[in-house]
């Protein structure tokens, strides 16, 4: 600061009557079907950052809520798996430009929550718009990679085409808040599906922010649902809900006892299952098809050729 | 039209040779049981005790999979995919120059037509067999990773209806991706799969390799929950496919579940009839029902109503029903007599609820399990006859209007691994295809399998694919 700008700052301080400029606090709320409601349990918690200050209150979502989201998935996946995968590539591009203005934001968000340096968090915020980027190449091209047309012995017709399973529970990285988030949900919803998905508990910020990126791109409201709360409090009834198709237990990394919980949960209804690593992974590596693809179905088609 | 009249035509069983006892094939030898115990396989279509066959103990199932575990380490993990491809082409070859045998012995012991054990099965066997062994030196192309590992031991457990196919379903693409297994046949059809053992001793396959351990449930239980089992594959029940997967909840072990289905066989008004109808009989009198696939559910456009029921009804007229062997037989023998209490069971639910049941007047034999086809009209959506998979030579009828009641209406089942759509017009079939919620859609045909492509469901009918390049991803990392 230059000697005449602090003289000027001095003069303010002792010249201006008015009071410190009162702060505006944001409401922290769940994001389901589009829309910003409180939990209806009427519960928050207090989030804080990496060395205990508060920094504020989250929604605390209930099972109730976790319910409400499937529901908004559900609403929401006719429309979106049957969007062409150009449209769907655009509008996660869109996500990425989205978060791209927002970037500051996130950075806070994550020094604060994961206590890191600010320029790995930088890094880290690059990374996860970049993923967004990466994801939305794929919508169009993972039925050329991953599908095919079968040589079958016999005047047929005969492809494959991957398609995506419907409703995914995504239990999100509780350690990286942002860029396992994004890891984690991009890949579901660029094949068709759409998600319903518990934040990390103690470092929601990132995720609240995520959501209200989604709402103001072009995501249709009810693709992408985002829970903050305990896991503990909505991960069960995901697992063991009916219209649930599958379920990734990222956020269960290194709880065994939770993760073969959820697990068995799924087994009701045959979810198709992601399971927990024994650690959560490094996020900046480079992700692969595993994620996308765990959550498509193959379907194949026969027709006769004939005259 | 009336049903032509045939002189019997039975296919000679002098070609098979069947032991009065058979122990259990572990580490390329058959041993007896360390603490298994005797049962007995019968022929469905005589009740004739065919064998007394061995269910594998909890001790028999370790000794089958360390013999797998052992074969792995020191052979088949080490050995070039070239290598292993051949023995995969040498295992074919066999099963082609054995296909006679195999077809009268599949007959015998699960009573399927011989017309389907010999065109179908087993053609398709050698077929599968084949196919994977070519894909054994090149998985660096199948697009699954340069470099991708097989998973160790798989143990596998397969049901009666197709029981050599669905072996070669198994097998073939486990060994072609480089593991070893351990192989338990369906309770009521064990002959094959021990056929398969001593085809695997005429190819000189390393001991080891491939094990098979008969039995019933309890040892398809030992086999799953094993410890040192890496992979699980299942073909059967939704229901035990769901204890399967509670059962390597928590555990390293991957699983790919095939489980039952509840098909909609749906025909426009625009459908060649006569050819939709032939897709109709043979969508769900196929093998006697017993396809996890099977048109379970016919839904007829209300304008073609009465047009297919009068043709279905007078084509069923012509079906001919009895011993398995005769190669004019269309239906052959329900498989058990557990299944046939099933099949009568949930038919007299259908005509409790309210829906009208009609059979062609046929003769059944004295003897053995049978069951007329059957067709049940006025059939609702909360039926169970519309719900519940029967698994038998049982066909529910349902009507539609709109194209979009049909999706509706197809799609309303837990289960999703099969769908037939009938109508001349290819926008229409794009369409339904794409809505219909099902892993295999077959338009303008039914039932059809090839070992290049991928089959397996949606929803409750399971995870994972078997066949094609799909079917290797099940069995490498």
């Amino acid at each position: 600061m230059s000697p005449a700008n602090s003289r000027r700052t001095e003069r303010k301080v002792e010249r201006d009557p008015r009071p410190a400029r009162l702060e505006v606090k944001k409401t922290y709320k769940l994001y389901i079907g589009g829309k910003f409601p409180r939990s209806e349990s009427g519960r928050s918690y207090e989030v804080t950052d990496s060395k205990g200050k508060f920094l504020a209150n989250a929604a605390w979502a209930s099972r109730k809520d976790a319910r409400d989201a499937v529901v908004a998935a559900r609403k929401a996946y006719p429309g979106w798996s049957a969007a062409t995968t150009y449209n769907r590539g655009q509008v996660l591009y869109r996500v990425a430009e989205v978060m791209e203005g927002r970037r500051a934001q996130f950075v806070d968000e994550v020094v604060a929550g994961e206590g890191i340096t600010r320029s790995r968090a930088e890094k880290v915020v690059d990374e996860a718009i970049d993923r967004w980027v990466w994801y939305a190449g794929w919508s169009d091209k993972l039925a050329q990679v991953v599908g095919s047309t079968n040589p079958v012995a016999g005047p047929y017709f005969d492809f494959s085409i991957p398609e995506p399973t419907g409703v995914v529970a995504v239990i999100a990285p509780q350690q990286s808040s942002l860029l396992g988030l994004v890891s984690v949900v991009a890949p579901v919803i660029v094949g068709g599906n759409t998600a319903v998905v518990t934040s990390s508990y103690e470092r929601p910020l990132p995720a609240i922010t995520l959501s209200e990126v989604l709402a103001t791109s072009d995501v249709p409201g009810g693709v992408v649902n985002i829970l903050t709360g305990r896991v503990g409090d909505t991960a069960p009834w995901l697992a063991a809900h009916m219209d649930v198709n599958a379920i990734d237990l990222a956020g269960a990394a290194g709880d065994t006892e939770h993760a073969t919980e959820l697990e068995l949960a799924a087994a009701d209804n045959l979810k198709r299952v992601v399971r927990a690593p024994e650690a959560e992974p490094d996020w900046t590596q480079p992700p692969g098809l595993e994620r996308m693809t765990a959550f498509l179905e193959t379907k194949t088609v026969w027709h006769p050729m004939g005259v | 039209m009336a049903k032509f009249e045939y002189a019997p035509a039975p296919e000679s069983r002098a070609i098979v040779d069947i032991a009065s006892s058979y122990g259990l094939f572990i580490d390329g030898r058959f041993v007896d049981p360390v603490d298994g115990t005797p049962f007995k396989t019968v022929n469905p279509a005589s009740e004739e005790v065919l064998a007394e066959v061995t269910a594998a103990g909890p001790a028999d199932v370790d000794a089958a999979v360390k013999a797998a575990r052992r074969a792995y380490e020191r052979v088949w993990s080490r050995m070039p995919g070239r290598d292993r491809g051949k023995y995969l082409f040498r295992i074919a070859r066999i099963i082609q120059e054995r296909s006679r045998e195999l077809a009268v012995l599949e007959s015998i012991d699960n009573g399927k037509p011989i017309r389907e054990s010999r065109d179908v099965d087993i053609p398709l066997v050698a077929a599968h067999f084949f196919y994977y062994a070519g894909w054994a030196d090149k998985l660096a192309y199948a697009g699954l990773g340069p470099d991708p590992r097989p998973h160790g031991v798989a143990g596998q457990v397969i049901p009666w209806n197709f029981p050599l196919l669905m072996l070669s379903w198994k097998i073939a693409p486990a060994l072609a991706a480089g593991n070893t297994v351990v192989l338990k046949p369906a309770e009521t059809t064990p002959l094959t799969a021990l056929a398969f053992a001593d085809i695997c001793q005429q190819a000189d396959l390393p001991p080891g390799v491939v094990n098979i351990v008969t039995g019933a449930g309890e040892t398809g239980r030992a086999l799953v929950e094993h410890p040192d089992v890496d992979k699980v594959a299942f073909t059967g029940s939704t229901e035990v496919g769901k204890q399967i997967a509670r059962s390597v909840a928590g555990t390293a072990k991957k699983a790919t579940l095939e489980l039952g289905g509840k098909a909609a066989n749906i025909v426009f008004d625009d459908a060649p009839i006569d050819q939709a109808v032939e897709g109709i009989v043979n969508g769900i009198f196929f093998n006697q029902g017993h396809v996890c696939c099977a048109g379970s559910r016919l839904l007829v456009q209300e304008s073609v109503y009465d047009e297919v029921l009068a043709s279905l009804k007078r084509r069923l007229g012509t079906l001919r029903v009895g011993d398995p062997l005769d190669k004019n037989t269309d239906i052959g023998a329900i498989n058990s007599a557990e299944q046939l209490a099933r099949i009568r069971t949930l038919s007299e639910v259908g005509e409790a609820e309210g829906a009208e049941r009609w059979s062609p007047p046929c003769e059944l034999p004295d003897r053995g399990f049978w069951f007329p086809p059957t067709v049940f009209t006025g059939v609702s959506q909360a039926h169970r006859i519309a719900r519940e998979e029967i698994f038998g030579p049982v066909l529910s009828v349902l009507t539609f209007r709109t194209p979009a009641e049909a999706v509706e209406k197809a799609n309303n089942t837990p289960y999703g691994l099969s769908a037939g759509v009938w109508t001349e017009k290819g926008s229409r079939i794009l369409w339904m295809s794409s809505r219909l919620r099902a892993g295999v859609v077959w338009a303008n045909t039914f039932n059809r399998f090839d070992p290049t492509s991928p089959f397996g469901g949606y929803k409750e009918s399971g995870y994972g694919r078997e066949g094609g390049r799909h079917g290797l991803e099940a069995y490498l990392r």
